[in-house]
């Protein structure tokens, strides 16, 4: 009789190690309160929160979302109750879910925020690992630090020395080259990149001739944008050490394969949350599964194993 | 568990009148936790586009059998009306805060107001259940448009309609009527006026309310993605900062909200 195998889904990113590689995108999952009712979060490989300011930010003027042919826009302009408070209030109950939590922070106004929330959140025990977004489209800034290898290089290679923390970079799909600026986080120091954030985009109300989001433009997620993150995670495999944690549209266990094959070490389930409170936890059982079908004992019988059309 | 994602069978979805629609689906989970003013998010079909759920008041509760009633507008609430019975429906319900309706004492019949613009009737027929015959106001633009009279008057209720043509009962805004009634004889001191309908409208409930000073509940529509509190996408102006309409409304006390 055949042994029934158990793939191992364990991952790791530096010394971390993760449990399995699906976790949930920043700004899709709230506090991870909003999903008690619908999945057992400790099934999770991390969590990562919403992103975190110095100080508190109430956000963008509504409409903050509008619908796009598979996708949509947003422009929350990251509402959130600032590191202090999050410390305070949030941290906790994260911590007890038994999840690796990851923090996503972002800077307002100047790079040297980073150093002041690295450095807070390097004290807490909670926090498994640190986030730099620095590739939200919704500050309403001209360029992002994630636009310019050299700023990201420079802002990580500062942090990198604040903390022992694992530092994930998150990047722009806005760039000419997505793997020169995944190469400059490495360089830095980064212990891994996730992407993509979100394609800048706007729609308009042609009847009222304004457009549809209060803040004219926004950043646009969901499966149209996939195909776009899959070529950005497949370039960036081939230039880089580091783990990708890729994602981008991914909706089911089909569209999370495909990151995997691309060159993902972990993947993360962002807008698919709204439509479908269990897709992570879907996911996973669909991704023990294929391994189980394929007899893949583990991950890196996936991680980057495309073949080209001739194989 | 209150707030589940289930698959529920739709027994019926039928056209009411013109583009509003009727649909009923069975879900003991639904009837035993739903309470006036909350709403269900529905996947309309299983394809990416439309992409996110559609919003819908639960419109009735009858033992285990829910009834919603739409307007199709657009591409999702045209799928919506495509679904056949014996179909699942993917929804995720009851969700949001309902009406307040716990009052200390029994309301007197015609106590308390009603006002509702076109679909805003939805939510308010399951409301006027529990809240002993309310007077009811309800305005849209013409007389095929009025909803649900027959569903207010089967429950006692007292009614008066306008319609912007004047096809049907006053001629002119339903707001207009408000004013009226509340000027006129009658002390509404005592009232609470729940309204629903267009924006335009419930900020022109909410000032009428503040110049009588009379407590006025709105529920609001917002642009939503996730319906369950997660994305802050959905978020209206109040006097304590953005608030969420999916979780901390879809009703709220006129007085908090920032018009
Ligand atoms: C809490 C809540 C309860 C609701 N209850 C009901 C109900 O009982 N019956 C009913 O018919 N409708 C109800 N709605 C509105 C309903 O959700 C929208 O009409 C529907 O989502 C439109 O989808 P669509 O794809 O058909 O139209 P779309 O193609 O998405 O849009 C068509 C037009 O409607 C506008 N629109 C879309 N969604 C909204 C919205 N949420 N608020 C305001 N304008 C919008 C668009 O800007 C566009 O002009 C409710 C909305 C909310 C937020
Ligand atoms: C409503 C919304 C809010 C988001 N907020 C953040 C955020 O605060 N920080 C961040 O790094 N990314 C944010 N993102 C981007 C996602 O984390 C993710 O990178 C992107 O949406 C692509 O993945 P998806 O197509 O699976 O959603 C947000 C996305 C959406 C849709
Ligand atoms: S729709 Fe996402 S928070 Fe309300």
């Amino acid at each position: 009789m055949v042994k029934k195998m158990k793939p191992d889904l364990s991952v790791r990113i530096g010394k971390l190690v993760f449990k399995n590689p699906v976790m949930v995108a920043s700004g899709t999952f709230g506090y991870a309160e909003e999903f008690k009712d619908f999945i057992d979060l400790k099934k999770l490989g991390a969590i990562v929160t919403k992103t975190i300011t110095l100080k508190p930010r109430p956000g963008n003027v509504p409409p903050r979302t509008c619908e796009t042919p598979s996708g949509m826009l947003n422009s929350i302009g990251l509402e959130n109750p600032g590191i202090d408070k999050f410390i305070k209030e949030k941290l906790l109950p994260l911590g007890k879910l038994h999840v690796p939590i990851i923090v996503s922070i972002a800077a307002e106004d100047s790079p040297q925020e980073f150093d002041i929330l690295v450095t807070k959140l390097d004290k807490a025990d909670a926090v498994y690992a640190i986030e730099l977004n620095i590739s939200c489209p919704n500050l309403l800034k001209d360029k992002l630090i994630s636009q310019d290898a050299q700023d990201t290089f420079a802002l990580v290679s500062r942090v990198r020395k604040l903390t022992q923390k694992c530092l994930i970079t998150k990047l722009s799909p806005n760039v000419t080259s997505i793997s020169d600026i995944a190469l400059a986080a490495q360089n830095a120091g980064s212990d891994a990149v996730a992407l993509i954030n979100t394609l800048g985009g706007m729609c308009i109300d042609v009847n009222k001739r304004t457009p549809k989001l209060g803040p004219w433009a926004g950043g646009l997620s969901g499966p149209a944008i996939r195909p776009v993150a899959i070529k950005m995670v497949w370039e960036t495999y081939r230039k880089i050490r580091i783990p990708i944690i890729g994602m981008g549209g991914i909706i089911d266990t089909e569209s999370a394969l495909e990151f995997f094959l691309a060159g993902s070490r972990l993947i993360s389930v962002g807008t698919a949350n709204f439509i479908n409170p269990q897709a992570s936890v879907e996911i996973l059982a669909g991704l023990m599964q294929y391994m189980i079908d394929n007899k893949i004992s583990s991950l890196s019988g996936i991680t980057g194993r495309l073949k080209t059309c001739k194989d | 568990m209150e707030t589940t994602r289930l698959q529920a069978r739709i027994i019926s979805n039928k056209r009411l009148t013109g583009n509003y629609w009727n649909l009923e689906f069975s879900s003991s989970q639904i009837a035993r936790y739903a309470r006036p003013g909350q709403f269900v998010n529905i996947r309309v079909n299983q394809g990416t586009d439309p992409l996110l759920r559609r919003p819908i008041s639960i419109h009735a509760v009858k033992g285990s059998k829910i009834k919603l009633i739409y307007e199709v507008v657009g591409k999702g609430t045209l799928a919506l009306s495509e679904r056949k019975p014996q179909e699942t429906l993917d929804l995720i319900g009851p969700l949001g805060k309902g009406f307040n309706y716990q009052l200390p004492v029994k309301p007197q019949p015609g106590q308390n107001i009603f006002i509702a613009g076109g679909m805003g009737v939805a939510p308010l027929v399951y409301l006027a259940e529990k809240l002993n015959k309310p007077l009811v106001l309800i305005g849209a633009r013409t007389k095929k448009q009025i909803l649900c009279a027959d569903e207010f008057r089967s429950l006692g209720c007292t009614l008066q309609l306008a319609t912007d043509d004047g096809s049907l009962g006053f001629t002119g805004k339903v707001t207009d009527l408000l004013e009226n009634i509340l000027t006129s004889t009658i002390d509404y001191r005592l009232s609470t006026i729940y309204a629903c309908g267009p924006h335009p409208m419930l900020r022109a409930v909410s000032l009428i309310a503040l110049k009588h000073n009379i407590n006025a509940q709105v529920s609001l529509e917002g642009h939503m993605a996730c319906g369950t509190g997660a994305c802050l996408g959905c978020v209206v102006e109040t006097i304590s900062g953005y608030k969420r309409v999916c979780k901390d409304g879809p009703v709220f006390s006129s007085r908090e909200l920032i018009w």
